[in-house]
């Protein structure tokens, strides 16, 4: 289970020791499928090199020394070799794991609270709220997702906060249209007449008599999305509009060397790795819980 | 159903209209940029303000809209800034080049992903389809950026056997055919990972029916029960998902084009908007919202006539 999963599973007002139990219960179903395992080693292992980039990278990651093109190979001192500036890969990818695993989660995490509460306040007040939520959500999923984010990309600059707001709202009628569902169908179910009989608050009802409902599918999406997101952020970095130079980020650095994959391919490939290792580990995860969820 | 088209078609001009007014709308948050960019870094405040007078940017944003709707009613699209040529040609010369791209890449994936969703479906948990469903979550796991460094490393760099760009001139070495092998390997590996999963998930459905048990244990071939019982049903719910690919190749094949260096829509799309080429932006798209839209409702229809128990 990684570090991001927590945020979603402990979104019931559950106090700690329940939200343990919640975690022990999601580790289990988890263990028993393999692919999920393989999927979570793969995320844990790259959210430890994230989070101890500052003590594990050899070196600082924007250190250049065009000395060491003359060898830019793997070597002793350099396990992955050096770039075309002389910067050391290892640094870089892990550094660069820190990046990735700061606005993807914190893109989706994003788009889930935005989507959530579109998705229960449409589905639970109807008429013409639903409507126009509806209706602004369906033309912004009628544009072509990445002509979308180079549009807004290309015209309001990169940066990392740019990326996460427009990842965050196009990905939020998905996620709405999730939640309006599960809204739509328990919001006339006897509990929640129950709750508003009682004379529970609006926001007492959708967040803890109908949200409910809509975890189960919400996780499993979170974790694809997670999956799909850092393949958005690669395609921006590689099609040059992802997060400014020189700080390392995976996509930048395919694109940065990829004229040179004929003289010195590793300093593609070995970001290509990573960046397809970490997209497998979220989406063999994401397989392995819906997996567990249905064998019940 | 007259109504039901009529209904949508509505639909797709309101959201149509909608796109183009946020695009406008976007590009004009800082008006100014597009004569500045035309007359460069070192002209005069005073020149830049005076073309931009005559592109007529002074006057209201809804005053302009209107005017350019007009226009491309007439089928006037503009000018382009950046390729200096009308929008229309090369739009439609762009246009082109990916819809030869995308239909040769929909030949090879429909094929190839419904082959091996089937193959896998028919015997949920077999070592088959172990191996498939790994394949193809592996394949649609790996980024076509990354997929395409991967297939240029083996096929160009190692083994030599294939051209390594496609800029579709036929002055090079490699002939023609030859230049749209990798792209469309990359485009498939990628795309039918996830169409193979969607087949394969429906065809376990349906092979759970008690029909086709029946059918089964009434001594049939297997060969036959899939063939003539379950394949038909089995490939109703992906015929929209399928359909929907053809979105993702005529917009999302913009990382393919930038890897081989081909001359396609979504190269052109990027190299508009990084140069805020407003004019080619705003009718791309419109193209490409048209596109997803129109195989949205072609898709529905289908799907409607696919399986008579669905009716509007």
């Amino acid at each position: 289970m990684s570090v991001e999963g927590q945020g979603l599973i402990a979104a019931s007002p559950a106090p700690g020791s329940a939200m343990m139990r919640r975690l022990r219960a999601a580790a289990e179903l988890l263990g028993r499928s393999p692919t999920g395992m393989f999927g979570g080693a793969i995320v844990l292992f790259w959210s430890v090199l994230a989070l101890l980039a500052p003590w594990l990278a050899p070196y600082p990651p924007n250190k250049i020394d065009p000395a060491l093109l003359a060898d830019p190979y793997p070597s002793t001192a350099h396990w992955l070799g050096v770039d075309h500036l002389g910067r050391d890969i290892l640094s870089r990818l892990i550094w660069g794991a820190r990046t990735v695993l700061t606005v993807a989660p914190a893109a989706v995490i994003g788009a889930a609270a935005f989507g959530t509460i579109l998705g229960l306040f449409a589905g639970y007040k109807g008429g013409l709220a639903d409507r126009v939520i509806m209706r602004v959500g369906d033309t912004l999923l009628a544009f072509p997702k990445i002509i979308l984010y180079l549009i807004i990309i290309a015209r309001f600059g990169a940066s990392a906060f740019n990326i996460i707001a427009v990842i965050a709202v196009t990905q939020a009628p998905i996620i709405a249209r999730i939640v309006r569902a599960v809204t739509l169908d328990v919001k006339n179910r006897d509990y929640v007449a129950a709750a508003r009989m009682r004379g529970e608050s609006t926001w007492f009802i959708l967040t803890t008599e109908i949200l409910p409902n809509a975890r189960g599918p919400l996780i499993v999406d979170f974790f694809l999305r997670l999956g799909y997101t850092v393949i958005a952020i690669g395609v921006l970095g590689f099609l040059g509009v992802g997060l400014p130079p020189p700080d390392p980020d995976w996509g930048s650095m395919i694109k940065e060397t990829y004229g040179m994959i004929f003289i010195w391919p590793h300093m593609t490939l070995i970001p290509a790795l990573a960046v397809s290792s970490l997209v497998v580990g979220f989406n063999f995860l994401a397989t392995g819980l819906r997996e567990a969820a249905e064998d019940g | 159903m007259t109504r039901y088209l009529g209904k949508q078609l509505v639909n797709i001009v309101v959201t149509l209209l909608a796109v183009a007014f946020l695009v406008f709308a976007l590009n004009e948050l800082t008006p100014g940029d597009v004569a500045r960019k035309l007359l460069g870094p070192y002209a005069t405040q005073d020149q830049v303000d005076r073309l931009y007078r005559e592109m007529g940017l002074d006057r209201g944003l809804l005053v302009r809209f209107g005017e350019y709707l007009w226009n491309v009613v007439r089928g006037d699209l503009g000018q382009s800034v950046v390729f200096r040529q009308p929008v229309a040609s090369l739009l439609w010369d762009r246009l082109g080049n990916t819809l030869l791209l995308a239909g040769v890449c929909f030949a090879v994936i429909v094929p190839f992903s419904v082959f091996f969703g089937v193959l896998a479906g028919m015997r949920e948990r077999s070592a088959i389809d172990r191996a498939v469903s790994v394949f193809s979550s592996l394949c649609a796991s790996i980024p076509e950026f990354a997929m395409g460094v991967f297939l240029l490393a083996i096929f160009v760099v190692w083994l030599g056997i294939l051209p390594g760009t496609s800029p579709l001139s036929t002055g090079g070495d490699w002939p023609i055919w030859m230049q749209f092998v990798l792209p469309v390997m990359v485009v498939t590996l990628y795309d039918a990972g996830y169409l193979i999963s969607m087949i394969r998930a429906s065809m376990v459905e349906v092979m759970r029916q008690p029909y086709i048990r029946t059918a089964i244990l009434k001594g049939m071939g297997f060969r036959h029960v899939v063939t003539r019982h379950a394949l038909r049903n089995a490939l109703i719910t992906p015929f929209t998902v399928i359909l929907l690919q053809i979105n993702y190749l005529v917009s999302g094949l913009v990382v393919v084009e930038m890897l081989f260096a081909y001359p396609g829509f979504g190269r052109m799309m990027l190299e508009a908007a990084l140069a805020k080429d407003i004019a080619v932006v705003e009718a791309g798209t419109l193209v490409a919202v048209s596109v997803t839209m129109l195989t949205q409702l072609f898709g529905d229809v289908g799907y409607m006539k696919l399986d008579p128990r669905i009716r509007v």
